[in-house]
């Protein structure tokens, strides 16, 4: 199974890559419209954002409850792993398919290591929410300067 | 063997068209949606997540079901580090080939997943003509 690791950080030639990945999966995806995979082995899809001590991430994962989902955290990075069980019907006739379930894992790797202690999760309504709290030793300190 | 793995999609944004409830804000996806029948009923089983159950709204009118889902939590607020998704709210219409029985229709949302069973009429019993 496919294992990507995306790192989230302000390097701007990473970002300016990404940005380009996403560029050619716009056009990819505008000339096969309609259900087209984003990128293999990446679900679920992340949303991040920071404010000065935490990391949100947010992603959407319909139909899971919390145990089927697998979180861990270890360092810099956090692993999202479980499986999407659908459905399955038998004799019946179907008009469209367009859902997929199976299993899924994803790791995501941050800039600043994660304090394991305090990770806060919430899934309501198919949302994952994580709020990663920055590791102390990872925030930058403040050096004072002596004026003789 | 290996398990199956899931694929990653993105979403598919829709064009809204201005309806009665007058136009709303925001970016419309398009939700992915499994249907399937039986011989008594049709079921649909949509991907909603975000949406609550107050701010689903489900229609049929002249054999088109409409469901327009809204999502509150839109993040545009926030400057993302990276962004993989749009957070918008869900729309999606079909026209029912069948005639369904609305007063028995049943809607269940969970998780983020939307599943509407919907009953058809029961087709009116063939009746026997006896020629004299």
């Amino acid at each position: 199974m496919a294992r990507y690791r995306w790192y989230v950080d302000r390097d701007p030639f990473l970002n300016e890559f990404s940005r380009l990945q996403r560029e050619m999966s716009r056009l990819w995806s505008q000339n096969f419209p309609e259900g087209q995979s984003a990128e293999v082995g990446l679900f679920p899809l992340v949303n991040i954002f920071e404010d000065q001590d935490n990391y949100f991430l947010t992603a959407e994962i319909p139909g899971l409850a919390e145990k089927d989902l697998d979180l861990s955290v270890v360092s810099d990075q956090v692993t999202i792993k479980g499986e999407r069980k659908l459905e399955e019907k038998e004799d019946v006739n179907y008009h469209r398919r367009e859902r997929s379930g199976g299993v899924f894992s994803r790791v995501v790797s941050f800039a600043d290591r994660i304090d394991p202690e305090k990770v806060e999760a919430s899934l309501k309504n198919g949302v994952l929410t994580l709020k990663l709290t920055k590791a102390e030793e990872s925030k930058p300190k403040k050096i004072k300067v002596k004026i003789d | 063997m290996k398990d199956k793995e899931i694929e990653a999609r993105k979403k598919d944004e829709t064009d809204v068209a201005a309806k009665a409830e007058g136009t709303r804000e925001g970016i419309y996806y398009r939700p992915k949606v499994d249907i399937f029948e039986t011989e008594t009923e049709l079921t649909l089983i949509a991907d909603i997540p975000g949406v609550e159950q107050g701010d689903l709204d489900i229609d049929i009118a002249d054999n088109t079901l409409t469901i327009v889902g809204n999502v509150k939590q839109k993040d545009d607020a926030h400057n993302y580090i990276m962004q993989e998704y749009g957070v918008g709210n869900f729309f999606r219409q079909f026209t029912l080939s069948e005639v369904i029985d609305q007063e028995k229709i049943n809607a269940n949302l969970s998780n983020g997943v939307l599943t509407l069973k919907l009953p058809k009429v029961e087709k009116a019993k063939p009746r026997k003509i006896e020629v004299k």
